[in-house]
C-alpha cells in the first residue's frame, strides 16, 4: 500500500526461521505495489476462481482425509476468516485490543436463531438485524470503556464477551443453556436450496467474505484507516492532529461487531442448533491468535493465518486435542520471535519492533544488547 | 423481597468476606506486576491453578482418609498446604515471567504484544495440565473437577444474627490478611521492596541507582505467585474441589479487585477484594446466584468507567502517573 513506503528503510530484519517467509512475501508486494490494474484484475478473477474450486474433491482428499472438505470450509474455515477480518479491523488497524469478539459472533447468531424460530422472521431480515444488533452493542460496549488505557480495554472486552454468554445461559427466552434448536436455513437463491448439503452454504460463505474483504479494504485506504494507523502508532498525536480519536475507535469497534455478527448469522443458517457454550472465550482467543499469527492488519496475511487456525486441526485430527495448546504456546513463541506475525504489513512490523507503536512500551526496560532504551518508558 | 434480603444479608456477608479474602491474595500478584512491568499479567489466574494443584497433591498424599478434627495435625497440614502451593506457585511464576516475558522486556516490546504473550501463557497452561499434568496426578481425565479431602472440620464457632461463622471461615480471612500484612512490610520494610517501589517510581533511576531490574522484577513475580499459592491452598481447603480452569474467573475478578482497590497499591487489593466478594454476594441475594459473574464484570466496568484509578488510588505507581 502506498501510505507505507514511509518506514521501508527503518527495518532490519532480524535471522530467524522466519525472515525467508517475510522476504518472498516483501518481493511480492513490492510486485503488486507497482502492479498494472489488468494484473491486479487478473489477481482478483484468479482468487475468485480458486475459492470457487476449492471444495473440489480432489483437493479435499488432501486437504480433509478425515472429515467432508466443504464442511470443514464452511465452520471452522469460512467463518474464522470471516471473524478474523472483523477482528483485525479493531486490533489490526486500530489497535485495540478485544478480547470478547465472541460476543458480536454469539449476538449475530442468536438474532438469526431467536427471531427465525420464535417469529418465523425472513433469514436475511434476521442477518441485517443481527448485524445491526452487533453494532449497537459494539457501541454500547465501546462508549464507555474505549476512554481506558489499551490493557484495561482488553480486560473489560474479556468480560463482555463472558456476560454475554452468562445472559444467554440464564435467560430462559432464548432457550437458556439448552439453546435453540430447529434453526431456519437460508431460504433458496437462484433456485439454489440450503438444506444439508454444504455447498451452497460454502458459496454464500464466499460471497460474505468477499464483500467484507472489499469493505474492509476500501476502510483502510480511506480517511477512516488513515485515522486508524494513526491512532494505533500515537493516540495523543493524532488528537492532537485533530483525529477525533474516540468517534474513530467507536466507529472501529462497530464495524468490527459488524463483520462478527454478519460472521454469527452465516454460521447460524448452517449450524441448525445454537447454544450458550458455542460462544467461549477461547474461540476469541483462537480469533486472536488468527489475526496475531497471520500478521494483524495485513488482510491477507489475516486471511492465511485464519485459514491455518482453522484448516490445521481438521487436518491433523488426531493431534485435535492439542490444538488449544498449540495456539498457546505459538502465541508466546510469536511474540519472542516474530511480533509481526508471518505475513505482517510494513507500517505494523516497522511498530512492533520498534517497540513504541501501539499502547506504548512494557514499563521498566532497561536497553538489551542491539536496541536502544526507550524513551517514554513512563508512557 | 425486603424480608429474604434481611433474612440473607448476614450469610452472604460471611461468604463475601471469604472469597474476597481469596480474591485479594490473587489480586495482590496482578497489582505488584501491574505496578512495576505496567503489564496485566493475564496468565496468574493459572499460577493461582498451579497453587489448588499442589495442595490438592499434597493433601491426597497426606491426609486420605483423617478425619476432619481441630488440632495440632490440621494446624500443621494447614501451614504444610500454604507453604508447598507457595513454593509452587512462586516457582511456576518466575518459570513463566521468564518464558512469556524476559524475552519481550529486553527486546523493548510493545504492551499488545506482552498482553497477547500472557494469553498465550495462560491458554497453553491450562491445556498443558488439562491434556498432561492432571492425568497424571490423579490418574482421571483432565478435564473433571478433581476434589480434595476434608481435613479442616466445618464446626460452627459463633453466630452473629442469623449467620453461622465456621472454622474454615475464619481460617480464610485471618490467614489471608496475615499473608497479606507480611507481604506489605516487607515491600514498605525491607531492601528488596525498597527495589520494587523505585523500579515502580522510575525504572531507569532505580538502575542508575544500582537496583537490578532483572532481579526485582524476578523478585516481584515470586512473591505476587506466592501470594497466589496461598489463595490456592486456602480455596482447595474451602471449597474442596478444583479444575483445569478454576483460574479463569476467578483470575477476572481478582484483577477487578485490584483494579477496584487501585491497581499497583497492595492495602487496595485487599480492600477491593473485599468489597468486591460482597458486592457480589449482595448482588446474588437479589438476581440469584447464576448471575454473580456478571455482577462482577459490570462492577469492573464500572469502576473504569468513573473511577478508573480505583478506590484507594493507584499508589506504588503515583510519582509516574
Amino acid at each position: 500500500m502506498k501510505g507505507d513506503e514511509v518506514t521501508r528503510e527503518e527495518t532490519t530484519p532480524r535471522r530467524n526461521p522466519f525472515s525467508a517467509i517475510g522476504h518472498g512475501f516483501d518481493l511480492t508486494r513490492d510486485w503488486w505495489e507497482h502492479a498494472k490494474v489488468w494484473q491486479r484484475y487478473l489477481v482478483y478473477i484468479a482468487a475468485i476462481v480458486f475459492a470457487l474450486i476449492l471444495p473440489a474433491p480432489a483437493i479435499g482428499s488432501f486437504m480433509s482425509p478425515g472429515a467432508d472438505w466443504t464442511t470443514v470450509l464452511v465452520y471452522p474455515v469460512g467463518t474464522y476468516i470471516l471473524l478474523a477480518i472483523g477482528l483485525n479491523v479493531v486490533v489490526g488497524q486500530a489497535g485495540l485490543l478485544d478480547l470478547g469478539f465472541v460476543a458480536f459472533f454469539a449476538i449475530g447468531g442468536y438474532n438469526v436463531a431467536f427471531f427465525g424460530t420464535h417469529y418465523g422472521w425472513n433469514y436475511w431480515v434476521t442477518v441485517v438485524l443481527g448485524i445491526a444488533m452487533a453494532a449497537v452493542s459494539g457501541v454500547i460496549l465501546g462508549a464507555p470503556t474505549l476512554r481506558l488505557r489499551g490493557d484495561y480495554l482488553a480486560i473489560v472486552t474479556l468480560g463482555f464477551g463472558e456476560i454475554v454468554r452468562i445472559t444467554a445461559n440464564n435467560s430462559d427466552v432464548i432457550g437458556g443453556a439448552r439453546g435453540i434448536t430447529n434453526v431456519p436455513h437460508p431460504p433458496p437463491i437462484f433456485g439454489e436450496k440450503f438444506l444439508l448439503d454444504p455447498a451452497p452454504y460454502y458459496y454464500l460463505m464466499i460471497a460474505a467474505i468477499a464483500v467484507v474483504i472489499i469493505f474492509s479494504v476500501r476502510l483502510q485506504k480511506s480517511r477512516v484507516g488513515r485515522a486508524w494507523a494513526a491512532i494505533r502508532e500515537d493516540e495523543d498525536a493524532a488528537e492532537l492532529m485533530g483525529v477525533p480519536t474516540f468517534k474513530f475507535k467507536l466507529l472501529a469497534f462497530a464495524i468490527g461487531a459488524m463483520i462478527g455478527g454478519l460472521a454469527g448469522g452465516t454460521y447460524a443458517g448452517k449450524a441448525v442448533f445454537i447454544e450458550p457454550n458455542t460462544f467461549p472465550f477461547i474461540l476469541s482467543a483462537t480469533i486472536l491468535a488468527a489475526v496475531v499469527l497471520g500478521g494483524s492488519g495485513n488482510l491477507p496475511g489475516v486471511i492465511i493465518g485464519a485459514f491455518l487456525i482453522g484448516w490445521l486441526p481438521e487436518r491433523f485430527r488426531d493431534f485435535a486435542e492439542y490444538r488449544i495448546l498449540v495456539f498457546g504456546g505459538v502465541l508466546v513463541l510469536m511474540m519472542a520471535l516474530r511480533p509481526e506475525g508471518l505475513l505482517p504489513s510494513r507500517r505494523r512490523k516497522a511498530e512492533l519492533r520498534e517497540g513504541t507503536g501501539g499502547m506504548g512500551a512494557m514499563g521498566a526496560e532497561v536497553a538489551g544488547p542491539g536496541t536502544e532504551a526507550s524513551t517514554e518508558v513512563a508512557k | 423481597m425486603l424480608q429474604d434480603f434481611l433474612n440473607q444479608i448476614l450469610p452472604s456477608t460471611v461468604g463475601g468476606l471469604v472469597i474476597g479474602s481469596i480474591y485479594a491474595l490473587v489480586a495482590l500478584g496482578y497489582t505488584m506486576v501491574y505496578g512495576v512491568l505496567r503489564l496485566i499479567n493475564f496468565a496468574h489466574s493459572e499460577i493461582f491453578m498451579i497453587g489448588t494443584f499442589a495442595s490438592l497433591v499434597l493433601l491426597t498424599a497426606i491426609a486420605p482418609a483423617a478425619p476432619a478434627t481441630f488440632g495440632i495435625a490440621m494446624v500443621g497440614t494447614l501451614l504444610l498446604c500454604m507453604v508447598v502451593s507457595a513454593v509452587v506457585s512462586g516457582g511456576a511464576a518466575i518459570v513463566l515471567e521468564t518464558v512469556a516475558y524476559r524475552p519481550l522486556r529486553k527486546r523493548g516490546a510493545t504492551k499488545l504484544a506482552a498482553l497477547i504473550s500472557a494469553i498465550g501463557a495462560s491458554i497453553f497452561l491450562q491445556e498443558l495440565f488439562a491434556l498432561e499434568i492432571i492425568p497424571w496426578l490423579t490418574d482421571k481425565p483432565g478435564r473433571n473437577q478433581a476434589s480434595a479431602p476434608r481435613f479442616v472440620p466445618r464446626d460452627e464457632l459463633f453466630h452473629i444474627g442469623n449467620a453461622a461463622v465456621r472454622l474454615d471461615h475464619v481460617i480464610v480471612v485471618v490467614a489471608a490478611v496475615v499473608v497479606m500484612v507480611a507481604l506489605d512490610q516487607t515491600v514498605n520494610k525491607t531492601r528488596i521492596g525498597r527495589g520494587i517501589r523505585a523500579t515502580a517510581q522510575d525504572p531507569e533511576a532505580a538502575v542508575l541507582m544500582g537496583v537490578s531490574i532483572d532481579n526485582i522484577v524476578r523478585i516481584t513475580f515470586l512473591l505476587g505467585g506466592a501470594m497466589a499459592g496461598v489463595a490456592g491452598a486456602l480455596y482447595l481447603m474451602e471449597i474442596e474441589n478444583t479444575v483445569f480452569n478454576v483460574g479463569f474467573v476467578l483470575g477476572i475478578k481478582a484483577f477487578t479487585a485490584a483494579v477496584l482497590g487501585g491497581i499497583g497499591n497492595l492495602r487496595g487489593a485487599l480492600m477491593g477484594g473485599i468489597v468486591l466478594g460482597l458486592i457480589e454476594n449482595w448482588g446474588a441475594i437479589f438476581l440469584g446466584s447464576q448471575w454473580k459473574d456478571v455482577i462482577a464484570f459490570v462492577v469492573l466496568v464500572v469502576v473504569l468507567m468513573f473511577r478508573p484509578t480505583g478506590i484507594l488510588g493507584e499508589s506504588l505507581q503515583r510519582a509516574r502517573a
